[in-house]
């Protein structure tokens, strides 16, 4: 096992020590009901957090995820009465999401900006959209939402996998295959890695960086999609911060903040940590909701220090 | 390449530059820090596009416009430090850009194989699986050199490949390059060592301030006449430099450390340094020359015994500490530990003097431009104006702007870890007369270095370091390179 799979194992660890710690304290918290129910309601952030994660693994940042979210679901919900299907919609918003994000790319690495300015602006521009399109919560009633919330996987044990979690699963599995076996996904980690020496080995910088953001683009506005049908409204505050609760999945999943290193399929389970808490804190009902973000945070902060005394452990052995 | 040019805001970098190399030669391009060797190989491995002149492999024009060009057409280049990616598997950095494929996605049990085959080849056996920032330099430099090599490559580039890598690894890169000169490939061969140019190369260029000033076979071009035509002055001029040798002030220690030592970096040491007078650290890669240079300047905190500046203890040990009490350490890595490459020259220089100071008593603009044109002129560095940035002076001028740094604040004992690496012969003499200067005037020098001549040229004393322990000091007088190298064989039982 190299040491590359180490930081995936810890948030693993850690999410396992986190459910059984569920179970001892609560009769019927270690159920794939509530497992079902974690991966439902997180769904959404952890598809975000997906595409969040080639944006961060190639030594960038993404902070346009949350606005996207709102953003799709207010256009959403504001073409349904115009006889939309969700799906039609939803397809538009996806292709809208790819070329939005693919021009802070474009933007990013044409006129050499930080891509946390980009991405601010990008924030911006779309929390006000949505403002400009309706200042309330718009219910989306086509029947094609009825049917999608009602459509799910039973698991054994009394539990359900809802389809806003098979849509998540199916988008890692892509993620996945694009991070670790094709050549754009070793780019990512190459860029991350060095920037310079990736030029030099001659990584496409220009297409590669396009194609990160667009890809991030293209994973919140699912997220939006998803998170659209799921509440069955467009709502223009939705999403507020949920682009902070993605890059902390990242992060959580094993994802080094500096790029380079890190795998995918961590971001899922930094994410199921995160509704984890949520949930227990819920399950306890006299804490207080603070709680959660408090709890999360010390967890973030642990997994930083861990970072950086791994990546620091072999550095050192490089330079002596 | 004919006719070459290349201008860079305020400099000509190169001008109307002829260089042929021919398939299986080595051929050494030698130059003085800011010669245009690196612009030159720039632009035949495509990371820099030239302004005139034209590019021809087996006599057909060609256009090199990006390193993925120049790749395609046969061109494989390892930069001056090692260009991988250190997060990344061996594996990884092997195959990046070309990595096999089966029904359009990657399969890395193909690539593994790929990349142990390309290891095989320059005899490296190595976890192909491991992160390349987890093995030493020289086997990232191994690495690297496997990566440039394609099965089409037919001109290799090597800036100053031997760097970073002790004798017996440089003589496993030059077996390596003769193995491959044999196979027809034409090798580029960048470098500072003169003894390596004459050991290895074929045919010699030279280039001095972006013209080519000579060309031939290393047997028709002896040393003198290489030196000469580097330095564009004749040779005598250097030696008589090296000559005056102003050693001998002694008085009260002004450094003292005794029993200094960290665990796992460096074994309790002593060592004392009077004024005037100047102390060699020498030892191989790897013994632990600059951890004792960072344990004393406190860049590396001690976890055992004390040291005493002018008589008096440092209690809680700190570069600011060290700082304060007239300590200045020029590291070895300039890159990443000596210069701040986007602020300028003036910036840099002041930047040890303000911090000496403190904050509240700022330096005037007018002061700050003073002492950094003092510097200047008295280091010889050469730039258009003081506000240049650092990050755009030759290797060897931004090396003098990291040893202004320490003198500006005026410091009573000065800590060189490698003053001379990655500097050429002009520089390398400049830097010796210059530390010879500065201790003639009463200041304590700590000098650690990989090169012996050059300790010897220096040093009243060596301390020799073996495998991060001091075994031995040897004293005025019986300062050669035989003593230190029996010192550091000796004690190797």
């Amino acid at each position: 096992m190299s040491e590359r799979y180490l930081p995936l194992l810890a948030t693993i660890a850690v999410f396992s020590a986190l459910f059984i710690t569920g179970g001892l304290l609560y009769n019927n918290f270690l159920s794939t009901l509530v497992l079902g129910d974690i991966l439902a309601d997180n769904a959404f952030v952890i598809i975000a957090a997906i595409g969040t994660t080639f944006v961060i693994l190639s030594g960038g940042i993404d902070l346009s995820i949350g606005s996207m979210i709102g953003f799709v679901g207010v256009v959403m919900a504001n073409l349904d009465p115009l006889g939309w299907h969700p799906l039609a919609s939803g397809a538009a918003m996806l292709a809208f999401g790819l070329g939005f994000g693919a021009l802070q790319g474009l933007i990013i690495d044409f006129c050499e900006i930080q891509p946390f300015i980009v991405t601010l602006a990008g924030l911006f521009l779309l929390r006000g959209s949505c403002f400009m399109i309706n200042l309330d919560s718009v219910p989306i009633q086509h029947p094609f939402v009825a049917a999608f919330a009602a459509t799910s996987i039973p698991l054994p044990g009394g539990g359900f996998l809802a389809s806003s979690a098979i849509v998540m699963l199916v988008a890692l599995a892509i993620a996945i295959v694009i991070a670790h076996f094709t050549r754009f996904g070793a780019n990512i980690y190459a860029i991350g890695g060095d920037r310079v020496s990736a030029a030099l080995m001659g990584v496409p910088m220009r297409r590669t960086t396009v194609a990160i953001y667009a890809l991030g683009g293209f994973y919140s506005a699912l997220g939006g999609v998803i998170y659209a049908l799921y509440t069955s409204s467009g709502y223009p505050l939705a999403g507020t911060g949920n682009e902070l609760t993605a890059i902390a999945s990242v992060v959580l999943g094993g994802t080094v903040l500096t790029g380079g290193v890190g795998m995918v399929a961590g971001t899922l389970f930094g994410g199921m940590i995160l509704g984890l808490i949520a949930t227990l804190i819920n399950f306890n009902g006299s804490l207080n909701g603070a709680w959660i973000m408090i709890s999360g945070g010390v967890l973030l902060f642990l997994f930083i220090v861990m970072q950086r005394s791994l990546l620091s452990s072999f550095r050192l052995r490089g330079v002596a | 390449m004919l006719g070459v040019s290349k201008a860079f805001p305020g400099v000509r970098a190169l001008d109307c530059v002829d260089f042929r190399v021919q398939a299986g030669e080595v051929h050494a391009l030698m130059g003085e820090n800011g010669a245009g060797k690196s612009t030159l190989i720039k632009i035949m491995t495509g990371a820099v596009r030239r302004d005139e002149g034209e590019i021809r492999i087996d006599g057909r024009p060609v256009e090199i416009n990006s390193p993925g060009e120049a790749r395609a057409l046969g061109v494989g280049t390892v930069y001056q430090e090692v260009n991988l990616i250190p997060t990344m598997s061996v594996t990884r950095n092997l195959t990046l850009g070309r990595q096999p494929r089966r029904f359009g996605l990657i399969s890395w049990r193909t690539a593994r194989s790929l990349a142990r085959e390309r290891l095989k080849r320059l005899r490296i056996d190595i976890d192909v699986e491991r992160p390349l920032g987890s093995f030493s330099l020289a086997v990232q430099q191994l690495v690297a050199i496997a990566r440039a090599l394609e099965d089409d490559t037919r001109v290799l580039v090597l800036d100053e490949p031997t760097a970073s890598l002790d004798a017996d690894e440089a003589e496993l890169l030059f077996q390596i390059v003769r193995d491959l000169k044999g196979r027809g490939i034409a090798i580029v061969f960048i470098t500072h060592f003169l003894d390596q140019v004459y050991k290895i190369a074929d045919r010699i260029s030279v280039l001095r301030n972006g013209r080519l000033v000579g060309e031939g076979a290393t047997a028709e071009l002896p040393r003198l006449k290489l030196i000469s035509l580097m330095l564009g002055r004749e040779l005598e001029e250097t030696e008589e430099r090296l000559e005056a040798l102003p050693h001998g002030a002694k008085g009260e220690p002004i450094l003292l450390a005794e029993g200094l030592g960290r665990r796992r970096v460096m074994a309790p040491f002593d060592l004392t340094l009077r004024p005037g007078e100047v102390v060699g650290l020498a030892g191989l890669l790897g013994s632990g020359r600059t951890e004792v240079a960072k344990l004393i300047f406190g860049a590396i905190r001690p976890d055992s015994g004390r040291i005493e500046v002018g008589g008096a203890r440092i209690a809680s040990h700190s570069p600011g500490q060290s700082l304060r009490h007239g300590m200045a350490f020029c590291p070895e890595d300039r890159k990443a530990e000596g210069i701040f490459a986007e602020l300028s020259v003036r910036e840099n220089i002041v930047l040890g003097l303000q911090t000496k100071r403190g904050w509240l008593s700022r330096l005037s603009y007018s002061e700050q431009e003073r002492l950094a044109q003092e510097m200047i002129e008295a280091l010889g560095i050469a730039t258009p104006d003081a506000d240049k940035p650092v990050g755009q002076l030759s290797g060897g001028n931004q090396q003098k702007v990291v040893l202004a740094r320490s003198l500006v604040s005026g410091p009573s004992i000065l800590i060189l870890d490698e003053p001379t690496r990655g500097i050429d012969v002009g520089a390398h003499a400049e830097i010796v007369t210059l530390i010879r200067k500065l201790c003639a005037e009463g200041l304590a020098l700590l000098v650690a270095s990989s090169e012996l001549d050059e300790l010897i040229a220096v040093s009243d004393r060596i301390a020799v370091l073996r495998d991060r322990r001091m075994i031995g000091e040897i004293g005025s007088g019986d300062v050669t390179r035989e003593t230190i190298i029996r010192t550091i064989a000796g004690a190797r039982s």
